[in-house]
This record gives C-alpha cells, sequence and structure tokens, in this order.
C-alpha cells in the first residue's frame, strides 16, 4: 500500500511535467499537422529566463513562473509568423528538418550565452520542504507540480469545451477548410494556440527544471519523451495527452523501481508494442496521420 | 512528345553521364596527394554508403525514417562481435554477414512499421532507436556497453594488406566497397523496380490503381536499404577496429539525414556530396569551436529546410538548367 | 578483457608504423614540441572538461615557462564530446598521424581511454590520463601513465572506513559501466573484509532523470548507509537533491561515496543539504597546504571568485607538470621509451592535494587519500577532510596482479 502510494506520487509528479511540456504540441500537430520536434525548445527557453531572473537578478520564483511563460509564448508567436508558417503543407522531411536545424541553433546560442553548466532554479523556501502524512513523506514541490499539471489539464479542458476559442481551435482541427469558409481565421488560430503551447511548455520547462535539468542540450534530451507523449495520446486529440502522459509517467516510474537496471529499455519496448498495436494512439481518430 | 524523342528521353534518363564518374576519380587520386588525410577520406566514404541507403528510403521510396542507425549498428556491432567473441577476422565475409543479418532486421522491421504513416512511422523509428541504443548499453557483456568493443582484429586481406592506423589499406577497402554499393544502386533505381518505388513515393494510391504491390515492394526496399546501411557500419568497424554506442544512436540518425538533405535526396550524387561537405567542414570548423560549428550546422539544415529543398543537387540541376538555355 | 593483443601481426604493424612516425617526431632544436590534449568541451558533461581544460590553460600560462626554460610546446585542444569512443579514437589518430604530437594528455572517460589504447601502442605515443579513473586502462597500453586517480583509490579504502564507523549495512548504487562497477567492488570488498555487510547491489544507467523511485527502494530497504557512485557533473546535484526529498536523511540513511559526488564546483548550487556527506578522494579546495593556496589564489585571480576548481581541474594540473618536466628533461627529443622512462619516476611533494608520485611498476599515480565530511564554512559547503591515509597505492592491481 504504501509502495503503491509512494509510486502514484512520483509518477503523477513526473507525468504533469511531462503533460505541461507535450500539450501544446499535440495541439499543433492536431491543428496544423506540422510535426514540431522543437517543441522542447519553448521549454528550455522558459527554463532559461527563470533561472537568469532568479538566479541572477533575484527574481521571485513565483514571478517568474507567471512571467517567463508569458514572455516565451510572445517569443513563440513571433517565430510561428515568421519561420514554422512557411513550412505548413511540406513533407516532413523538410519539417524534420527545420526542427533538427532550430534546436541546434538554440542549443548552440543557449551554450554560447550561459555555458556548459546546468542552470538550477532556485525554489522558494516554502516549497523545498517535506510534508509527513501519516507514514509518508512528500514533498511540497512535488504536490504544487501535480496542482499545476491538474490545474492547467482542468483550463485547458473548460477552455476547449466552454469558451468560444477552444470551439473555434476545434472546428478548424476537425476541418480546416470549413471552418475557414464560415469565416474563421485559421492562420490566427494557429499562431494563438502556437503561443499558448509554447507558453505551457515554458511553464513545464521551469517547474520541471529538477527532473529535465536547464542545460543547453535540453530540447534534444527531452525530445523524445515529449514526442511519445504525443503519439500515445494520438492525432486529432486535444484531451488524451494527461492520460498518455500518466501512461507514461506511471511506466517509467514503475520501472525505476523495480527495474532499474533497464534504463528506458522497459519504457520505449512498451511505447513501440503500443504504437505498433494501436498506430492512432489512444484517441486519435484511425486513418488521421 | 513523340514515341522516338520518349525513348531518347529514356534512354538519356538512365545512360551514365561522365560526371558520375568523378567522385571516383577524386578518390583514386587522393593517396598520392593528401595522405595524412586518408583516415578522414575513409570516414567520409563509410558515411557516403550510408547515406546512399537513406536516399533509398527517403528520396526515392519517400520514408523519411530518424532510426536508420539501428540498422547502421546491428550491422557495425555484429562485425565486432563477430570478430571479437567469435574469433573470426576475415574481412569480406564479415561484411557480407553484417549486411545480410541487417537486412533481414530491416525486412522484419519494416513489414512492422510500414503499414503507419507519417507521424507514427517517424514516432516509431525514433522509439526504436532508442530502444536499440539502450539495449546496446545495457548488453554489454556482448556489446561493450558504454566503453565499447575493441580489440577487433581483421586479417590483412588476401594475407598481405593489414589495416594500420594510417589508413591506407582501409582507404582502398572502404574505396572499393563504395564502388560496389554504387554499381548496385544506380542499377537499383534504374531498374523498374527501381521506377516502381518512385512511382509508390508520387502518389501511393496512383500506383496500387496500376497494380503496384505498394507494401511488399516497400518492405523489400527497406530491406535493402537496411542491408546497406549495415553493410556500412560493418565496413565502419573493421576499418576503425572499434564499435560503440554511437553507432546506434538518435545522434547518427540526425546527422545521416542532415548530410543527404545538405547534398539533396532522390538524386544517387546528393548522398555523395553531403557527407563530403558536412565531414569536411566538421572537420575544420569543429576542431577550434564546437559550438560555433554547431550553431552554423543549425543555419545551414533551417536554410536548406526553408529555402533549398533538393539540397546542393538541386541547386546545380537549376544553375545547369537555367545555363543551358 | 582489456588487455592489447600481442600477435605477431600487431607487432609487425608496429615495427613498420613507428619508425615512419618516430622519424617526423623528433624536433629539431627550434620545432615545438606538440602536445595534443583531449578535453570534453561539448555536450551534456562539458562542465568538467570545462574545468579541466581551464586548469590546463592555467598551467601553461603561470608554470610551463619555468619549468620549460626555452622550450617551446605547442598545445592542440580537441573536443571529445563526452564518452565517445570513436571520436576519442579518430581525435587521437589525427594527431598523432596529422598533427605530429608527441603526447597525448587529457582523456575524461574511460571507454576513451580504451579505445585509444592500441593507438598509443602502435605508434608509441605517451599519454598521460589526467582523469579516467578505472583500474584496468593503465595496463591496456605500456604508454599510459595518470596523474588523477583510481576509482578503488578512494572506494575501497572508504569501505574499510565505514565498517569501523558504525555501518553495518550498506546499499550499494552505481552507474553502470567500467568506472560504476570499479566502485560497486572496490567498496564491497573494503566493506565487507572489514566487517560489514552489503544488502543491496543496484546498477543505474547513466542516463537517468529520474532518481526518485531509486532512491524510494533504497528507503524501503532501511540500511545504514547508501553508497553512491556517480561520474560527477550536473546531475549528481540532482541526486542529492532527490535523496533529501525522499527523506533517507531523516530515516538516519547516510550518503556515502567517492569524492565525485560531492564535486567541489557543483557543492554551492547543492546548497546546505550536502551537509554531513562522507566522501573518500584525494583532492578538495579545502585541503589546507600552501600548494594549494598557491593552486588556488592563481585560479581565482583568473577565472574570478565564484568558479571552484574541482578535482579534475588538480589531475590536469599535476598531469601538465608530468608532461612539460619530461619534455624539459629530454630536451624534446622525440624518444618515447626514454620519456616513459622520465614519467615513471616523476615525484612531486608540492602537488595542491598533498604528495604524489607515479609507481614505476604500474605507471599509475600514488597519493594521499582523504575521508570528508561536507561542513558549512564561511556559509558555503565544502569538502573538510578529517583524515588522511597516506601514500595510497591502486589496491585493485595488488589483488589482481598482471
Amino acid at each position: 500500500m504504501q509502495l503503491t502510494v509512494n509510486i502514484g506520487f512520483q509518477a503523477l509528479a513526473y507525468a504533469s511535467v511531462l503533460y505541461l511540456m507535450a500539450v501544446g504540441l499535440s495541439v499543433t500537430l492536431g491543428l496544423m499537422g506540422f510535426i514540431n520536434l522543437a517543441h522542447s525548445v519553448f521549454a528550455m527557453t522558459g527554463g532559461y529566463l527563470a533561472a537568469i531572473a532568479c538566479g541572477n537578478y533575484g527574481f521571485p520564483w513565483y514571478a517568474a513562473l507567471v512571467a517567463a511563460p508569458v514572455f516565451v509564448g510572445l517569443i513563440a508567436a513571433g517565430i510561428e509568423r515568421a519561420l514554422y508558417a512557411r513550412l505548413y503543407g511540406r513533407d516532413e522531411l523538410d519539417q524534420v528538418l527545420f526542427c533538427i536545424g532550430f534546436i541546434f541553433i538554440t542549443g548552440a546560442l543557449a551554450r554560447m550565452a550561459f555555458g556548459p553548466l546546468q542552470r538550477p532554479i532556485a525554489l522558494p523556501n516554502e516549497l523545498a520542504t517535506t510534508i509527513s502524512a501519516a507514514s509518508f513523506t512528500f514533498s511540497t514541490y512535488k504536490i504544487f507540480v501535480i496542482a499545476i499539471g491538474a490545474l492547467t489539464a482542468l483550463v485547458v479542458l473548460f477552455s476547449l469545451e466552454r469558451t468560444r476559442f477552444g470551439s473555434m481551435v476545434r472546428a478548424a482541427v476537425e476541418n480546416r477548410g470549413m471552418a475557414e469558409s464560415v469565416g474563421l481565421r485559421t492562420t490566427l488560430i494557429f499562431t494563438c494556440t502556437f503561443a499558448i503551447g509554447g507558453a505551457l511548455a515554458a511553464i513545464g520547462g521551469i517547474i520541471g527544471a529538477d527532473l529535465f535539468p536547464i542545460n543547453p542540450s535540453y530540447a534534444f534530451d527531452t525530445l523524445v519523451y515529449v514526442q511519445i507523449v504525443v503519439a500515445v495520446a494520438g492525432l486529432g486529440t486535444l484531451r488524451g495527452s494527461f492520460i498518455s502522459a500518466l501512461m507514461i509517467g506511471l511506466i517509467q516510474t514503475v520501472s525505476g523501481y523495480f527495474f532499474p537496471e533497464y534504463g528506458t529499455i522497459l519504457l520505449f519496448l512498451a511505447i513501440f508494442l503500443f504504437l505498433f498495436l494501436r498506430p492512432q494512439g489512444l484517441f486519435g481518430r484511425p486513418g488521421v496521420n | 512528345m513523340s514515341a522516338a524523342a520518349f525513348n531518347t528521353f529514356l534512354d538519356n534518363k538512365h545512360r551514365l553521364s561522365w560526371w558520375e564518374l568523378t567522385p571516383f576519380l577524386v578518390l583514386a587520386i587522393l593517396p598520392f596527394v593528401a595522405r595524412d588525410y586518408l583516415p578522414l577520406a575513409t570516414q567520409i566514404i563509410i558515411y557516403i554508403i550510408f547515406t546512399l541507403s537513406l536516399d533509398l528510403l527517403v528520396g526515392y521510396a519517400g520514408i523519411v525514417t530518424l532510426g536508420h542507425a539501428v540498422f547502421f549498428g546491428i550491422g557495425a556491432y555484429t562485425a565486432g562481435i563477430i570478430s571479437v567473441r567469435g574469433g573470426w577476422g576475415e574481412g569480406l565475409s564479415g561484411l557480407l554477414i553484417s549486411a545480410t543479418i541487417s537486412g533481414a532486421a530491416g525486412v522484419l522491421f519494416g513489414s512492422v512499421v510500414l503499414r503507419t504513416a507519417r507521424f507514427t512511422l517517424l514516432m516509431l523509428t525514433l522509439s526504436a532507436v532508442f530502444l536499440a541504443n539502450e539495449i546496446a548499453n545495457k548488453a554489454s557483456w556482448i556489446t561493450g556497453g558504454v566503453d565499447g568493443l575493441s580489440g577487433i582484429d581483421i586479417w590483412p586481406l588476401f594475407g598481405i594488406f593489414a589495416f594500420d592506423m594510417f589508413g591506407i589499406t582501409g582507404f582502398i577497402y572502404a574505396l572499393a566497397a563504395l564502388l560496389v554499393v554504387w554499381i548496385f544502386m544506380r542499377w537499383l533505381v534504374h531498374s523498374p523496380f527501381g521506377q516502381s518505388i518512385a512511382a509508390i513515393r508520387d502518389n501511393r494510391s496512383r500506383a496500387a490503381a496500376i497494380g503496384i504491390a505498394v507494401l511488399p515492394r516497400l518492405v523489400v526496399v527497406y530491406g535493402i536499404s537496411c542491408a546497406i546501411a549495415g553493410f556500412a557500419g560493418a565496413l565502419q568497424t573493421q576499418v576503425i577496429q572499434f564499435v560503440g554506442l554511437k553507432a546506434a544512436s538518435f545522434e547518427l540518425s540526425a546527422d545521416v539525414l542532415i548530410m543527404l538533405a545538405i547534398g539533396g535526396a532522390g538524386r544517387i550524387y546528393g548522398a555523395f556530396l553531403g557527407p563530403v561537405i558536412y565531414l569536411a567542414a566538421q572537420d575544420y570548423f569543429a576542431k577550434d569551436d564546437p559550438v560555433l560549428w554547431q550553431l552554423w550546422l543549425g543555419l545551414i539544415v533551417m536554410a536548406v529546410a526553408t529555402f533549398a529543398r533538393g539540397g546542393l543537387m538541386a541547386l546545380l540541376r537549376r544553375t545547369a538548367a537555367s545555363s543551358a538555355k | 578483457m582489456y588487455q592489447s593483443r600481442l600477435t605477431r601481426r600487431s607487432i609487425t604493424k608496429a615495427l613498420f608504423a613507428t619508425p615512419m612516425i618516430l622519424s617526423s617526431r623528433i624536433a629539431l632544436a627550434a620545432d615545438p614540441v606538440k602536445v595534443g590534449l583531449i578535453f570534453t568541451t561539448s555536450g551534456p558533461f562539458a562542465s568538467s572538461g570545462d574545468l579541466m581544460a581551464k586548469a590546463a590553460a592555467l598551467f601553461m600560462k603561470h608554470k610551463a615557462p619555468a619549468l620549460l626554460s626555452g622550450q617551446k610546446i605547442e598545445i592542440i585542444q580537441r573536443d571529445d564530446g563526452g564518452p565517445n569512443p570513436e571520436v576519442a579514437k579518430r581525435l587521437v589518430q589525427e594527431l598523432i598521424v596529422r598533427d605530429r604530437v608527441q603526447f597525448i594528455g587529457g582523456i575524461q572517460w574511460t571507454p576513451n581511454a580504451f579505445a585509444i589504447g592500441p593507438l598509443l601502442t602502435q605508434s608509441k605515443t605517451p599519454c598521460v590520463l589526467m582523469n579516467a579513473g578505472t583500474s584496468s586502462i593503465v595496463r591496456s597500453s605500456p604508454f599510459f601513465a595518470r596523474t588523477s586517480h583510481t576509482i578503488w583509490q578512494s572506494c575501497y579504502p572508504l569501505g574499510q572506513w565505514a565498517a569501523r564507523n558504525k555501518i553495518g549495512k550498506a546499499y550499494t548504487l552505481v552507474t553502470d559501466f567500467a568506472g560504476g562497477h570499479d566502485a560497486e567492488t572496490g567498496f564491497t570488498k573494503g566493506f565487507t573484509e572489514a566487517g560489514g555487510s552489503v544488502v543491496a547491489a543496484v546498477r543505474m544507467p547513466i542516463q537517468n532523470p529520474n532518481f526518485a523511485p531509486l532512491l524510494q527502494r533504497v528507503r524501503d530497504t532501511k540500511p545504514d548507509a547508501l553508497f553512491v557512485f556517480h561520474p560527477g557533473g550536473t546531475q549528481t546535484a540532482a541526486f542529492i537533491k532527490t535523496y533529501a526529498e525522499i527523506g533517507l536523511a531523516n530515516d538516519g540513511i547516510r550518503l556515502i561515496g567517492p569524492g565525485d559526488l560531492t564535486s567541489d564546483e557543483e557543492l554551492p548550487s547543492v546548497g546546505p543539504i550536502a551537509k554531513g556527506i562522507i566522501t573518500a578522494h584525494h583532492y578538495s579546495v579545502a585541503g589546507d597546504r600552501p600548494a594549494n593556496k598557491e593552486f588556488l589564489a592563481l585560479w581565482h585571480q583568473e577565472y574570478g571568485a565564484s568558479l571552484r576548481p574541482n578535482y579534475m581541474s588538480v589531475g590536469v594540473w599535476d598531469g601538465m607538470r608530468v608532461i612539460a618536466t619530461t619534455i624539459a628533461a629530454n630536451k624534446g627529443n622525440g624518444d618515447p621509451d626514454a620519456a616513459m622512462e622520465t614519467i615513471k619516476k616523476y615525484r612531486d611533494d608540492n602537488s595542491p592535494r598533498g604528495p604524489i608520485s607515479i609507481d614505476p611498476q604500474t605507471r599509475d599515480i600514488v597519493q594521499n587519500e582523504y575521508i570528508r565530511e561536507v561542513r558549512i564554512v564561511n556559509g558555503e559547503p565544502y569538502n573538510v577532510e578529517l583524515e588522511t591515509i597516506p601514500a595510497v597505492k591502486d589496491p585493485w592491481k595488488s589483488f589482481n596482479p598482471a
């Protein structure tokens, strides 16, 4: 029982970070059909902004958690208009190459600007504690992470279902041509969702800095994890990424506890089998590829 | 177009042009003019063979994969294991065995993943390369794990020519291998089979409509491509007498994709140009400032993807076409 | 397993290859002697390589001119990008064949060291290992000498110390590669010989973003101490933080390990939660001796007050001294056998880490080991040296004679 709770807790925390980092990507992919391998760059940018602001300039952590994603969202919007938009509809080779090139550039810039050392983000003191309940010890910080993850999932779900913008996004994903013909400005919708996705990734980068350390090769290191969250969730789904992040978090945590020597072998084996047996993912529609 | 004109077009399309032989002429004189650079040239040749195998998939069959390093790795490790654990150091047979095993693995893998397309295919190949890397890491009792396999001893070719650190034997060995692969590739892409693969790439449903068995042919070409990739891997192991985890890494998959893109996919000689440019530039620039090299590489790759589709080969073709007018 | 195979073929190769290389390396009086240094200055492990490269530059600036008295050296530095044996092999091959270096130095990683062994033997190029710590490396080529440390040197005495200091049951957790295996066997042997018992031995992969489940399992096993080996760099900070977070310290499970765990440059970012960690190692910036004060003064003057050097920097500092004194002693004549003879006789009683020497039998380093505890001094965490174990030779070699 103790074990289940502990494993579940760690898995939830891991999953929350993954979710934040990947949710924007699943929307982008479903919406624009663009395979953005470089999505983690926004998480990295958020992480670096927070690390520099808090570490070098004494910015309060909570403020950075709010401000950095806004910045990153704006930057993402700019990059989308200037660069990504040129490659919509192009074949996958061009898109994949574009992303790899983008990762190289941002990694090199990060290295030149911030050096090769990992940048820790100092947590506020009240979070760097533990809470003991019954015989369990939980990190306050991880509780906070899970809370943010759950909150974001709820907000995303709510926005998609209940707001006008959300229904516009859903319409554009469902059928872009139709959406345009009823007067939706899909290009604007794309830019906005891209920006929001980038901002969410930035939050994930900041709160997940313990799990995925902020360093110049961040985008490469986290690439595969973020992509498989989306692949397992499926394309054309905007809701599935939380469940898929949970699945992956659970597999990682369980295999880390019971089979630590095997590292990520079990995870990738599971993902491979899953995608083979169900290529459309958990909630994707068959044929949407 | 009249029937006669069309026949001429077909003849010209498949005929060997003189400039196709230039790479080999250049390589042939290299030992005489740049002996110190033979190890680098040999590495370039190995990557040319690897890039050719990827070109078959990406350029000719239209299958974008992030996991081709898996098969380079299978070939590389097979060649290494045969020598270190099996004690068999004969070069040519080692190459053939590794290529066969790699090709068989490719057929198996291809029949599984080629049913999917685009993003799922990409993710399957991505997971595959990470899985392969982890397995190679974990099975250190056979692969050497992070430390890699040392102690690979390839017997002197024909009993006379030993592999040494100056690399002359290695260079000629690799050059001969490239010649064989090039002849085979050229024959394959110009053959009816090769043409049908291109047809599948251009329009899969139309190809199916005229009776081409799409999936079986794709699996066959995937198997061939993986065999050549494995051949390249085995060649590298034999020449540098070492195999490590990089041979089955995502990093390698990304590198070879970049090389192909820079050179130009779908035109065999793009696979020649790409590695030459990439490795020569890396050799020159990355020594003093590897970070700046990474920046420039990223810029070039993004530029090629955004503006210069078809890489250098397409650029050359466009200039040739415009100057021919 | 890692011995180079001295077959008839390889000897023939060496015989024909070496004269060509040697003749081109014999420097004319005015030519600079070329030295190739391999550090990891890019990729996820670049932070350590950066500290090593800085130490080499510092040495060349302040100490080399006096030692060399006129003989010029040219340093050619290359980046291997991490534990990439094939890259290291190609770089060393080019350094030897193209650049015609007389010495190779640096080498942070064990796999890279093993990969270049055959090249060194074939071309007869002396190589000073300035960080890689697996014991058997120096046996893989007669041209290896080491100025860094061996993992057994710190882990074996630590095991003995632990058993004598109220640690009855230990859980060992190491990264799964040759270095980690050395740590595990070295500690276990020292510990069990002195009466302790190892309750579990787990190996974790080098790339491990998720320490939490591993440490949760340690907590559930309830040992007296957790022995950890991690090859240094940025992940050790994450590890210690997770150790604190899971609550192992509160359960009385002490954290011990070789000094890689509390590497000096990472300690400030780990912060006060590192207090109380016991390690065994050959160098700490808190080491109280004049040579260390001088070294630190030069370092901080050049690189700023907030950047700390670490044991890898000292490995390079001493390694460069070995190369410089050897070149000066042999007047740069390029004779590899004479160079190796000079290196085998190396002694320095004034290294920042204490007295060191090279063991002529094994070509490996002999040095003091210190048991240290992390304490807060002037508000910053430091590895404070508590006990000294003098002149430790690599224990592995005495248990495994050649």
